[in-house]
């Protein structure tokens, strides 16, 4: 009998197969809903939220094999019906989609500036130095509605009409948020880079910067 | 083959997210795949912002779990279970 087959014969998994899931899952599921809330206390509740509404749905888990797939559709759907409450009331600064196209910040541009050319390969030396912390504090700082075009198509893979229809917006307002919120973590990336001291000269005798 | 770049560097440039999200249609693609074979400069660019994607999947695409949180998800469903 395979798995699958033995599942159909028992509806109710046990709670303790169940958890064990669950917590193997979490740091996925808490990167997940970290990246979509844009706030650590909101991402605690939404995973939590999202544990308790897959617990209570069991009973639609078709196969074992597919949990991780099954939990994180619910985590999108809880996060995206909290939304749709969250949005009834006046929330964050009005982004105008519509507005002329500035310039988007080019993050390979500032790399390949001339004074950046001591380096063998500046692009290769900032994707290394790149840290989860700065590219988590870049997306926190996106206004909430780039940043959920931007996880859901950048961290979950999903396609433009399919954001468009599980946010309710068309799908020429998708790129220009995803293209809007790209070009703001770039720059966001780039100044915490120069913070850092990217523009500073070697010193002499000094092949590459510490 | 004697064939003209059907595109120049600002009509790549321009296509490179849709073409990295995989929204480009196959002949938008192609075009844009062959510029990338000639240019230097948007094929660098392109590598960039290619890995760039790839590291935001690869970092936020899961967190590191407080004691505090995993505590409280097995008390969820510890109370969960035996509410039923
Ligand atoms: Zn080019």
């Amino acid at each position: 009998m395979t798995e699958s087959q033995r599942i159909e014969t028992e509806p109710n998994l046990d709670p303790g197969w169940f958890e064990d899931r669950v917590v193997e899952l979490l740091p996925d599921l808490l990167g997940a809903a970290r990246s979509l809330a844009g706030d650590p206390s909101d991402a605690e509740d939404l995973a939590a939220d999202t544990v308790a509404r897959a617990w209570e749905h069991r009973g639609d888990l078709r196969e074992r094999g597919r949990f991780r797939g099954w939990i994180f559709r619910i985590l999108r759907n809880v996060f995206l019906s909290g939304r749709r409450r969250r949005q009834s009331r006046p929330v964050e600064v009005p982004l105008s989609d519509e507005e002329g196209e500035d310039r988007p910040f080019s993050l390979f541009e500032r790399l390949h500036q001339p004074f950046l050319l001591w380096w063998s390969n500046p692009e290769e030396e900032f994707l290394n130095g790149i840290l989860r912390e700065d590219l988590a504090e870049a997306v926190d700082a996106l206004p909430d509605s780039y940043r959920e075009v931007l996880v859901l198509i950048d961290v979950h893979g999903f396609r433009y009409a399919e954001v468009a229809a599980a946010l309710e917006i068309p799908v020429g307002t998708v790129r220009s948020r995803l293209a809007r919120g790209r070009s703001r973590m770039q720059e966001h990336l780039w100044r915490h880079a120069v913070d850092r001291g990217l523009r500073e000269p070697p010193r002499p005798g000094q092949r590459r910067p510490e | 083959m004697n064939e003209m770049e059907r595109i120049d560097c600002e009509e790549a440039v321009q296509r490179l997210a849709e073409y990295l999200d995989q929204e480009l249609d196959p002949d938008g693609s192609t075009e844009l795949e062959q510029h990338l074979e000639r240019c230097r400069s948007c094929f660098s660019r392109a590598e960039f912002e290619r890995q760039l994607k790839t590291s935001i999947r690869e970092n936020l695409g899961s967190a590191d779990v407080p004691a505090p949180f995993e505590k409280r998800v097995r008390l969820l469903l510890k109370g969960l279970v035996e509410g039923e």
